[in-house]
């Protein structure tokens, strides 16, 4: 959801599909169901709707055809009022084939419509996907509308003229349905015959022969040759401040604010790491923007991801790396390092289902403890987390500026969801963000005065001294440095002190962010759902639609994770009762426990998908029962 | 840049900081030779940075008066790219030793040479690990006894210049802890523009004490020690032996030089750019009948990699404007003009 989308009042209810409707594209991992998606997302965008979508991919690049290990699928939610969930059920599935359908046909809702393409439902393509007689033949799909049409036959029939070889020809199936879904919400096509011709500039056969099928797909729709199962829909714009929107990543919008939180801080950027899913989209964006002086470094590994993230950062630039769960693990010696050394560094962890490989292209949110205390010693970081992908630009920007403003390491928690999926974003004035310059130190201790790289500021942060400068030379390494001079110093009262320090320079910036405030509802009451991360949109979703059915329950989301926000503790005792909705086993509210004493009750998920609405809606009402 | 003065002497590479090695080491010996080598170089303290791992011999920033960064076990490499690729104008210098480098760094020591780095490593070889008390190390010879191999090791040690030179670096050197030549060796991995590797025989008077003796003993150095200097024929024992490249079995033997003649001989000239021989040369030991090689080995400079970085990323920022505003709107967008419907 774009934060700058306005909320109605809204009931939404799968009779008034024409307010939002929910769509999944799901098909053979090469059938292109993600690129579908990903170009109906933008004439969506275009055509003023608000939206979210959920790109849920298999672990396999490409497993075996037909497969229902191999479906590949593209959810999105779009409507005329604001948007912040992928939709509890999908209004309309496009099943290329057997498998596609298998997998994903439960999760439709009563009466919704299935497009299939017959021309996959063979014999063999259906004891592939494990079906023993062929459900468009019996009655296994009577609880929903269906619409089989031969996708692949009418999309062959459509590129005749191009001279395309057989497997080619089939390939542009995806456009024909993308051609269809078009006609289905009354888009303009202009756009995506603008982005074909400019996606096949070397191939311009291939180029007419996709905007053929998506032709053909639209006028298939148009000269009513479907039957009455499918009616054209139109969904009106939604309300959205004035301004210029565009879609935007996860991966993006981390890519942006990093860049922005860089040039905030008047610092170069070395970007050191190591390709993971779903973290490795920051790494391509990065790469591009060298005008922005921007480094970025394919490490050999994890380690040295990190490791020469902060030797960047020790030279004077603003050092960044990023993983997920399993590479941040590898991280955490260097971490340490990082802590020990006071230097900068913002470490970004795009959570997947853990633990070991665990759940590569699913998401989670179970890096939590990693973040807080998932290292040796006694070695507080702050962490913070991203709700949305436009969200992450904020975090990133935020990420950067206590990284430098306190010397220190910063985890910047996103997942898989927040990575992959789109979501209409308002583009923000870079001029109205407050630049925060770093000041590296120069001048010279003065005679017979010593100097003191480990000093401290009114915020306990130290100075930030770069090699190359004269007069200022001294060293710093893993070992416990000593009050103000930094030199080694294993004394029991000077690793007390030090420890102090470290702690509490990372609690004190509890002053420095925004005191914790309430999104929807009360600021007390009976119950207060407590959210962080990717889960902000089912929650609040869910908490609007029981405060409308007159429940007394408030949405708190927590961005600042460690420290967190000086007021929380006793914004939580104001409710009667707290629970924390989390993709993991508890995480959360381990933490707000330890922290306040507070009886949260922790709800959880952790099948790799994100929490419905309804499911959250569920567990409001068990805890207000 | 640096526009002061680059006139040092030993003592401005001194720290105030109290030494901390067992007394003997091999390592005063190495800090005295590079605080004697600094002055030389023409560089200055403050752009100058000692970066190493965890081990004795990373100890050794804290006692040079130049920047220096102890990080963590086998990581010197990664931390020393990121300096450079930070800053390409500091001088960096790697300090690690068999364990750090060869084990638990193995992975960064290999891509910090393969990708040319332009740096020096220097590695302490004492074939043991000293700091956590005496226990083997990759380079131990087999049968060598320790706290973990009470029996004696079983496995077959790594060859650090052989190593490098299989890491495809351009610069691989020796040279021994208390020699002479030790400031000459590491003046030529300076000069060297691109990772110089450098491997120094250490001599760990606690738990290995004399390990390398039978070519470093004084009364078997002549023999038993080989100092190459590119152009210069092979020979070693005060030039009555050489090294002969054999054309027909393609191996290196030693043979006697009469009178100084080493042409009769058909002495090698060693060519530092031959990668071939210098593989051989690197596998020479006391223990096949043959003098233990020294000095430059390799040296066959390349494009360093920060250099390529800076390079690419002129390139690619070419007439390009860093206009942030512009970068956050790009892509296909739309416009939204009336005001908000009201709630």
């Amino acid at each position: 959801m774009a934060t700058a989308y306005v909320q109605k009042d809204d009931h939404r209810q799968h009779a008034d599909a024409a307010e939002s409707v929910v769509v999944r594209f799901a098909g053979d991992s090469g059938d292109g169901m993600q690129l579908t998606g990903g170009q109906f997302t933008l004439s969506t965008a275009l055509a003023g709707n608000d939206l979210a979508t959920f790109p849920d991919f298999p672990a396999e690049i490409r497993a075996p055809q037909g497969t229902t290990f191999g479906v590949s699928a593209f959810q999105i939610n779009f409507g005329s009022t604001a948007i912040e969930t992928a939709g509890d059920q999908p209004d309309v599935l496009v099943a290329m084939n057997p498998a596609a359908l298998k997998t994903n046909v439960d999760a439709l809702r009563e009466g919704g419509l299935i497009i299939v393409d017959t021309g996959e439902f063979s014999a063999r393509n259906l004891a592939k996907a494990g079906y023993e007689t062929n459900p468009l033949d019996d009655d296994s799909l009577a609880n929903w509308r269906v619409e089989a049409l031969n996708i692949s036959q009418l999309t062959m029939e459509a590129v005749k003229p191009f001279g395309l070889g057989n497997k080619e020809a089939l390939r542009c199936k995806n456009m024909w349905t993308l051609g269809l879904a078009l006609w289905m919400f009354d888009r303009d096509r202009a756009p995506l015959v603008e982005w074909l011709k400019g996606k096949f500039a070397k191939s311009p056969e291939l180029a007419e022969a996709n905007i053929a099928a998506l032709n053909a797909g639209h006028a298939y729709g148009e000269t009513a040759e479907l039957g009455s199962e499918v009616r054209q829909l139109r969904v009106q714009p939604a309300a959205a401040e004035p301004g210029l929107y565009r879609t935007i990543t996860g991966g993006e919008s981390l890519a942006l604010g990093l860049v922005t939180g860089a040039q905030l801080a008047g610092l170069k950027m070395f970007f050191g790491s190591y390709p993971i899913t779903p973290a490795s989209p920051l790494l391509h964006n990065l790469s591009r923007l060298k005008e922005f002086g921007i480094t970025t470094f394919q490490a050999e590994d994890e380690i040295a991801a990190i490791a020469s993230a902060i030797g960047a950062s020790y030279a004077g630039q603003l050092g960044v790396t990023s993983s997920s769960g399993p590479g941040i693990a590898l991280k955490g010696e260097a971490m340490g390092l990082a802590i020990m050394t006071e230097l900068p560094l913002v470490i970004i962890n795009s959570q997947r289902g853990g633990p070991s490989t665990g759940l590569p292209t699913k998401t989670e949110q179970s890096d939590l403890y990693q973040a807080v205390y998932g290292r040796n010693g006694d070695a507080p970081v702050p962490v913070i987390a991203a709700r949305s992908p436009a969200d992450a630009f904020e975090c990133a920007i935020e990420a950067v500026r206590l990284a430098t403003r306190y010397m220190t390491p910063v985890i910047l928690l996103t997942d898989g969801y927040i990575s992959n999926a789109a979501e209409p974003w308002k583009v923000p004035d870079v001029s109205s963000y407050e630049p925060f310059p770093v000041q590296f130190k120069t001048d010279v201790p003065g005679e017979g005065e010593v100097l003191k790289p480990y000093a401290r500021d009114a915020k306990l942060a130290r100075p930030w001294i770069k090699p190359g400068t004269p007069g200022l030379i001294h060293r710093i390494g893993g070992i416990e440095k000593q009050l103000d001079t930094g030199h080694i110093d294993y004394s029991p009262e000077n690793h007390q002190a030090m420890t102090d320090i470290r702690r509490n320079k990372v609690l004190g910036i509890a002053e420095d962010v925004p005191e914790q405030e309430v999104v929807l509802g009360a600021p007390a009451g009976k119950l207060a759902v407590v959210g962080w991360g990717s889960t902000f949109g089912p929650i609040h979703q869910a908490v609007r639609r029981m405060r409308q059915r007159g429940h007394d329950v408030s949405h708190i989301h927590v961005r600042h994770i460690w420290p967190l926000p000086r007021n929380l503790g006793e914004l939580l005792r104001s409710y009667e009762r707290v629970i924390v909705p989390e993709m993991n086993d508890g995480q959360f509210k381990t933490v707000l426990r330890d922290q306040f004493l507070v009886d949260a009750k922790p709800i959880n998920k952790v099948s790799g998908h994100p929490f419905k609405i309804a499911e959250i809606e569920d567990a409001i009402a068990e805890a207000l029962a | 840049m640096n526009v002061m003065t680059t006139t040092t002497t030993p003592k401005d590479w001194e720290t105030d900081q109290e030494v901390r090695w067992c007394p003997g080491c091999g390592d005063y010996a190495i800090l005295k030779a590079v605080q004697r080598t600094m002055p030389d170089l023409g560089v200055r303290p403050e752009n100058t940075v000692f970066v190493s791992g965890i081990g004795c011999s990373s100890r050794f920033p804290y006692y040079m008066e130049t920047y220096g960064f102890h990080t963590i076990h086998g990581r010197a490499p990664a931390v020393a790219t990121g300096i450079k690729l930070a800053n390409p104008e500091l001088d960096v210098w790697v300090i690690t030793g068999d364990g750090d480098a060869l084990s638990i760094g193995g992975n960064h020591t290999m891509h910090l040479l393969r990708r040319n780095l332009d740096c020096q490593v220097l590695l302490f070889n004492n074939e043991i690990y000293g700091l956590t008390k005496g226990q083997y190390s990759p380079t131990s010879r087999v049968g060598t006894r320790s706290p973990s191999t009470p029996f004696g090791s079983v496995d077959r040690p790594v060859s650090p210049c052989g190593f490098a030179l299989g890491s495809n670096a351009r610069f691989v050197a020796r040279a021994i802890d208390v020699h002479k030549n030790l400031p000459a060796v590491l003046k030529a991995a300076h000069a060297h523009k691109g990772a110089s590797f450098v491997e120094i025989y250490q001599n760990c008077i606690v738990y290995n004490d004399d390990v390398f003796a039978n070519f470093t003993e004084k009364k078997v150095a002549a023999e038993n020690q080989i100092w190459l200097e590119h152009g210069q024929p092979a020979l070693f024992a005060g030039g009555t032996k050489g090294l002969h490249l054999d054309r027909n079995d393609l191996m290196l033997h030693v043979v006697d030089v009469e009178g100084g003649d080493w042409e009769a001989a058909d002495v090698l000239v060693h060519d530092q750019t031959n990668r071939g021989v210098a593989q051989m040369l690197i596998d020479m030991s006391v223990e096949n009948g043959m003098p233990v090689a020294l000095g430059v080995i390799y040296n066959s400079p390349a494009p360093t990699f920060e250099g390529a970085i800076v390079e690419q990323s002129s390139q690619a920022a070419q007439g390009k404007k860093a206009d942030l505003q512009a970068l956050i709107a790009k892509g296909q967008s739309w416009q939204v003009g009336q005001a908000p419907r009201p709630v």
